[in-house]
């Protein structure tokens, strides 16, 4: 229980650490923030329920008016936003993402990386577009157009939650709690 | 970086945080019901004044807070002058701005400790399936405070990675980081069961 709960606000933590720490651009000018690794780290790692919690503490956290979203963002405007799909895709896709490690008990690598590609891309960018779409009034063609960009650097972080998992299974086993 | 409540007090800080959220949640339901460009304009025109009312200060921070949002204005703008659809185009761009500048004014003229209530008054339903408000307070506060030590913890790995490596430390900085927090989390619920335990 106490784990549980210390491991849920870790990750909440984590998750706003990555948001804070340098962007990187791309060079269309498009930045690549690591908060969504936040996101597949808590999926894959603490696994569907707590993971989503984590997701969930975190949010609560960015609306009652603390700055934690990338780019210093935060309070209720980030949720009408053009972003707001974004985030209420944020805790499913840390659910999907951990149940699909919690089920699929092969090699954690691939099952990480996997899980981290339709959790935390297919799923996300399910909810994320729709949003888009809605908030600048364009069609999801154009509103996937839009997000394009992105994928690149998705697939980058997808493979850094699969190595950073793995990194964790090997030091600290008792941490993995999706596995455990 | 603390909190974005502003600290011009203005009457809206006086106002309980559920009332402003139940008038956060009518308007923004009206604003997204709004649709010609002149009905738009007149609610942004309103939320303009409403900010500029708190006083200047007030109202340059709360258009600071709107600068995050430039490349879809941006966006919207170049797209509907190449279509030609001014008035559609104008619409959208005042629905976002005036819906987010809305929003910001209840962020800004409510104190964390008001929206923290608000939050454990809000979650008090959900105890029926399981989540008792205790253990919500804990983690918000465990979250607080873990924030500080993990941009600690990945600034101070950042920097002996520097001390003995003329690379640049890139993603790798984050595996040491996170074990450390790890161990560090490990400790704290240790001592958490030790002092009664979180239930």
């Amino acid at each position: 229980m106490e784990k549980n709960i210390t491991y849920i606000a870790l990750f909440a933590a984590l998750i706003a650490a990555l948001g804070l720490i340098p962007k990187i651009d791309l060079i269309s000018g498009v930045p690549i923030t690591a908060q969504s690794l936040g996101i597949m780290l808590c999926g894959t790692v603490l696994g569907s329920k707590r993971g989503a919690l984590a997701v969930l503490l975190f949010l609560a956290l960015v609306a009652i008016g603390l700055p934690l979203l990338s780019g210093g963002r935060g309070g209720y405007g980030v949720f009408l936003g053009p972003s707001a799909g974004f985030l209420i895709g944020f805790p499913i896709a840390a659910f999907v993402t951990g149940w699909i490690v919690e089920t699929w008990r092969g090699n954690l690598f691939v099952s990480a990386f996997a899980a981290a590609f339709l959790g935390g891309v297919v799923v996300l960018y399910a909810f994320g577009i729709p949003g888009m779409a809605t908030v600048l009034g364009k069609t999801l063609p154009e509103a996937t157009l839009l997000a394009t960009p992105y994928l690149a650097g998705d697939l980058i972080k997808c493979a850094l939650a699969a190595l950073i998992t793995r990194a964790i299974a090997q030091m600290r086993p008792g941490a993995l709690l999706s596995r455990a | 970086m603390l909190t974005l409540t502003s600290p011009v007090q203005t009457w809206a800080h006086r106002v309980a945080a559920p009332w402003k959220l139940v008038a956060l949640c009518l308007a923004t339901l009206l604003l997204f019901r709004l649709t010609g460009p002149a009905a738009l304009a007149l609610a942004a025109a309103a939320t303009a004044a409403l900010t500029l009312s708190f006083g200047a200060t007030f109202a340059v921070t709360a258009l600071k807070l709107l600068r995050p949002l430039w490349p879809f204005v941006l966006f919207v703008a170049f797209w509907h002058g190449w279509t030609a659809e001014y008035a559609q185009g104008a619409a959208i761009v005042l629905r976002l701005l005036t819906a987010v500048t809305l929003a910001n004014l209840v962020t800004m003229t409510t104190r964390l400790s008001d929206m923290l209530a608000t939050l454990t008054a809000l979650a008090s339903p959900l105890k029926r399936i399981g989540l008792q408000p205790r253990a919500l307070a804990l983690a918000v506060a465990l979250t607080i405070r873990f924030i500080p030590i993990m941009l600690l913890k990945l600034n101070d790995i950042r920097e002996s990675w520097r001390a003995r490596s003329a690379r640049r430390p890139g993603w790798r900085v984050l595996v040491p980081a996170l074990m450390a927090a790890i161990d560090d989390a490990d400790r704290v619920a240790e001592a958490l069961r030790a002092r009664g335990g979180a239930g």
